[in-house]
């Protein structure tokens, strides 16, 4: 696959601080341009702090892509990812963000510990604040929980996914990669992009944050998925429902799938993956339906064979032919995770304009 | 410990059957002598009431702990304790413990648990807990899936005279539900099950009430649908009767925003228009009683990811001024204020309490209906701060209360 035509970088990422791309951009002064003291949710961005997470992870996919892949920036910082529930690409891919950063990255699998009970879950994030960490990474099963230890700790904290509320650093990625793919078209906004979110809707965080997400930058949202996995009241989110798999292709110039989350469900939603392939998988055929050029995406690990067929999810198509997108959202994943924990450590580093004193005179609602 | 002298509270407005009226309350031996204009007896203990509201003490019908203190500030001289305990209230010993828990300044009316264990399957021993002082017969915090047991224990209740008080959520939609279905619960991310579960075990628990002619209490109706049943009942003359609690008719599940586990609630908040019906349906005589649902829980139950925690909020204190909204609101007036809290209540119990008449236990609360206060979670009487009223100011407090003719110290 052809690498993306990057935006416009610097030859060598700043040392501290903003890049020069968002640098010289629309951007308010300072901690004003990302006045959050973590990040928990999509739902409490506004549009331009989320492209200001966008233009700063630019610097690292360029960083990325050369061969020596580190910086000092947060050299002498602890981070801790701190997983209540199994993932491996997730925190992977963080723990790999932290290191190229320079900092110390520690992993907590809370899910193969004793630390399950809710009644724990309180002391396990007094514990990690006494050991002093700059910056927290938290999934969780129960939705809400990471706001619940973030309440409860000094330093930034990033949900790596609570229960099925929110995952922002995934819609965080799939806008960059999203972002990307429409460059190499010479389109640089998502204004009336017409996106389908299409599966397990009821079950994923991943459709909740990216529909937040794809909305705030101007996309329009169809979800698709059958009835017992369409949440009630998702078309008060602003966005088309649909039970129907063709409809909500025609014309689609994104289909974004989602993985059936057998393991979250709770009796019987589907009757059979080969019944939820029938209806839901992404075929070559189903893919037809979509607009030409249609960019196909998944938040991964995929179900081959289930909601997407191989051929599909690995379409190698040039930068104006149907075309699937899933590894470069893996790519971004990483660079989009180091501007987050980049952006919500500038405070502690002491970047000029982000301090505490200064957020404070400049009304920076550190919240 | 019984009344020694005689009380009389005069210079009082008095909540009597026919209204209010200028006067007070003479109470000897533990009851109620006389009522409205009346002269105080040589030697007996004198209270002016100082134009206060004169009112019976609250009955609180559907409690799940004996919280003196946050009863005593709410001016709840009784209770209807809910079975769901640890160990339930299915045997006849824990039931006459529970009976006399209160004594001697409150009084639990226990109220005995359907099955064994609250599980559902088997009739726990009904005629012995009756005999033990229950008043009533619950399913507890859960419905009683099994429309077969359902019938047997709705037959055996109406054989021995007992009210049998239904949770109504049909429990295969509910399943692990933290929330009911709706924009909100689908932004947050929780387990929610649709609005229409409590009509459909509405709709059956009428219907096996009516086969069997037992008398059913459904404890909380929350939904316009299941209001809608509850009021064809009545109109077609069957003994069926509905509670509700404050929270259902100040609140939406918009409460629920930044998981603020103070609210969940079982049944769970309602959205807006579920609010309104219920506020209806206190307006028209569909809902029969408010009871606080008092449920104090700490933050071991309560700080912890939403689904995961404990249901119930701490109801007794805020009971009286959220039900006095509704009169400075003109959904009801006084009068039918303390019906809903007092008088209905007491009659569903069976005792003779609950109003302010001769012959009546000389349970009495003196309102200033009128002063304002805040709602403070941190600072609460009872054993637990878990209110979703936190911060809202209320008006409307109990100044003075009498179980049995003995002031209550506060």
């Amino acid at each position: 696959m052809a690498p993306a035509p990057m935006a416009p970088t610097p030859p060598t990422p700043p040392a501290t601080g903003p890049s020069a791309t968002s640098r010289r951009s629309r951007y308010p002064a300072g901690a004003l341009a990302f006045p959050h003291r973590g990040l928990l949710g999509i739902g409490e961005l506004e549009t331009h702090e989320i492209l200001y997470l966008l233009d700063e992870a630019e610097q690292w996919v360029a960083l990325n892509r050369r061969p020596a892949k580190h910086v000092d920036v947060l050299a002498g910082l602890t981070i801790i990812n701190a997983f209540f529930e199994n993932s491996t690409r997730t925190l992977l891919s963080f723990e790999i963000a932290g290191k190229r950063l320079g900092a110390d990255v520690v992993n907590m699998h809370a899910a193969q510990s004793s630390v399950k009970k809710g009644e724990t879950l309180i002391d396990t994030a007094m514990t990690l604040n006494a050991m002093r960490a700059d910056a927290i990474v938290i999934r969780h099963g129960s939705s809400g929980a990471v706001r619940l230890i973030a309440d409860k700790v000094d330093c930034p904290v990033i949900n790596a996914g609570d229960g099925q509320h929110e995952h922002p650093t995934q819609a965080l990625l799939d806008a960059l990669a999203l972002r990307h793919a429409l460059r190499a078209r010479g389109r640089e906004e998502l204004n009336g992009l017409l996106v389908t979110i299409c599966g397990d809707v009821r079950h994923s965080r991943v459709a909740r944050s990216n529909i937040l997400c794809l909305q705030a930058l101007g996309a329009i949202v169809r979800v698709c998925a059958p009835p017992s996995l369409m949440p009630a009241g998702i078309e008060r989110m602003g966005v088309a429902p649909t039970f129907d798999f063709d409809a909500a292709l025609a014309g689609a110039e994104v289909v974004m799938m989602l993985r059936l989350q057998s393991e979250r469900m709770e009796g019987q939603f589907v009757p059979s993956e080969r019944e939820f392939r029938r209806l839901y998988g992404l075929t070559p055929e189903r893919l037809e339906r979509a607009a030409p050029g249609v960019i196909v995406m998944h938040p991964g690990p995929m179900n081959r064979g289930v909601e997407i067929d191989s051929t599909v999810a690995d379409l190698a198509g040039g930068p104006h032919e149907a075309r699937s997108i899933i590894t470069d959202q893996v790519e971004m994943g990483v660079a989009i995770r180091m501007a987050c924990l980049e952006v919500l450590t500038r405070r502690v580093r002491g970047v000029p304009g982000w301090g505490g004193d200064n957020a404070a005179q400049s009304g920076a609602r550190w919240a | 410990m019984r009344q020694q002298r005689a009380l009389t509270i005069i210079g009082g407005k008095v909540l009597t059957r026919s209204g209010l009226q200028a006067g007070g309350v003479r109470c000897v031996d533990g009851m109620i002598a006389e009522v409205g204009e009346i002269t105080p007896h040589e030697g007996d203990q004198l209270v002016d009431a100082g134009g206060l509201l004169v009112a019976p003490g609250l009955v609180d019908y559907g409690v799940f702990a004996v919280d003196k203190p946050a009863f005593h500030f709410g001016g709840i001289t009784r209770a209807a304790l809910m079975p769901d305990r640890p160990p339930p209230l299915d045997h006849p010993a824990r039931v006459r413990f529970a009976a006399q828990s209160g004594k001697p300044d409150f009084w639990v009316h226990p109220l005995a648990a359907a099955t064994i264990g609250l599980e559902g399957e088997r009739l726990a021993e009904l005629a012995l807990m009756r005999d033990a002082g229950a008043r009533g017969v619950a399913t507890g915090r859960r419905w009683i899936g099994d429309s077969g047991v359902m019938l047997r224990l709705m037959q055996y209740a109406a054989m021995l005279g007992l009210v049998v008080v239904a949770h109504s959520e049909d429990a295969g939609l509910i399943g692990n539900a933290a929330a009911t279905a709706g924009e909100m619960a689908t932004r947050l991310g929780l387990p929610s099950a649709p609005a229409e579960a409590e009509a459909l075990a509405v709709a059956r628990d009428i219907a096996l009430a009516e086969m069997a002619g037992a008398r059913l209490h459904l404890r909380q109706v929350t939904t316009s649908a299941a209001l809608d049943l509850v009021r064809a009942a009545k109109v077609r003359g069957l003994a069926v009767t509905a509670g509700v609690t404050p929270a259902h008719f100040m609140l939406s599940d918009l409460a629920l925003q930044d998981f603020r586990t103070f609210a969940r609630l079982s049944p769970p908040l309602r959205e807006e228009a579920d609010r309104q019906a219920v506020l209806a349906a206190i307006g028209d005589g569909t809902i029969d009683l408010v009871a606080s649902g008092h449920d104090p829980r700490g933050p071991e139950d309560k700080r912890l990811p939403f689904a995961d925690a404990a249901p119930g909020m701490a109801g007794a204190e805020t009971l009286l001024a959220m039900v006095l909204t509704l009169v400075r609101d003109g959904v009801i007036g006084i009068e039918r204020a303390f019906e809903l809290l007092a008088r209905n209540p007491a009659r569903l119990l069976g005792v003779e309490a609950g109003e302010l008449r001769p012959g009546a236990e000389a349970d009495i609360a003196l309102v200033d209906p009128v002063r304002p206060w805040v709602v403070d979670s941190s600072r609460m009487a009872a054993a637990a701060g878990n209110t979703p009223f936190d911060r809202q100011p209320v008006e409307g407090r109990v100044t003075a209360l009498w179980k049995g003719g003995v002031a209550v110290e506060s």
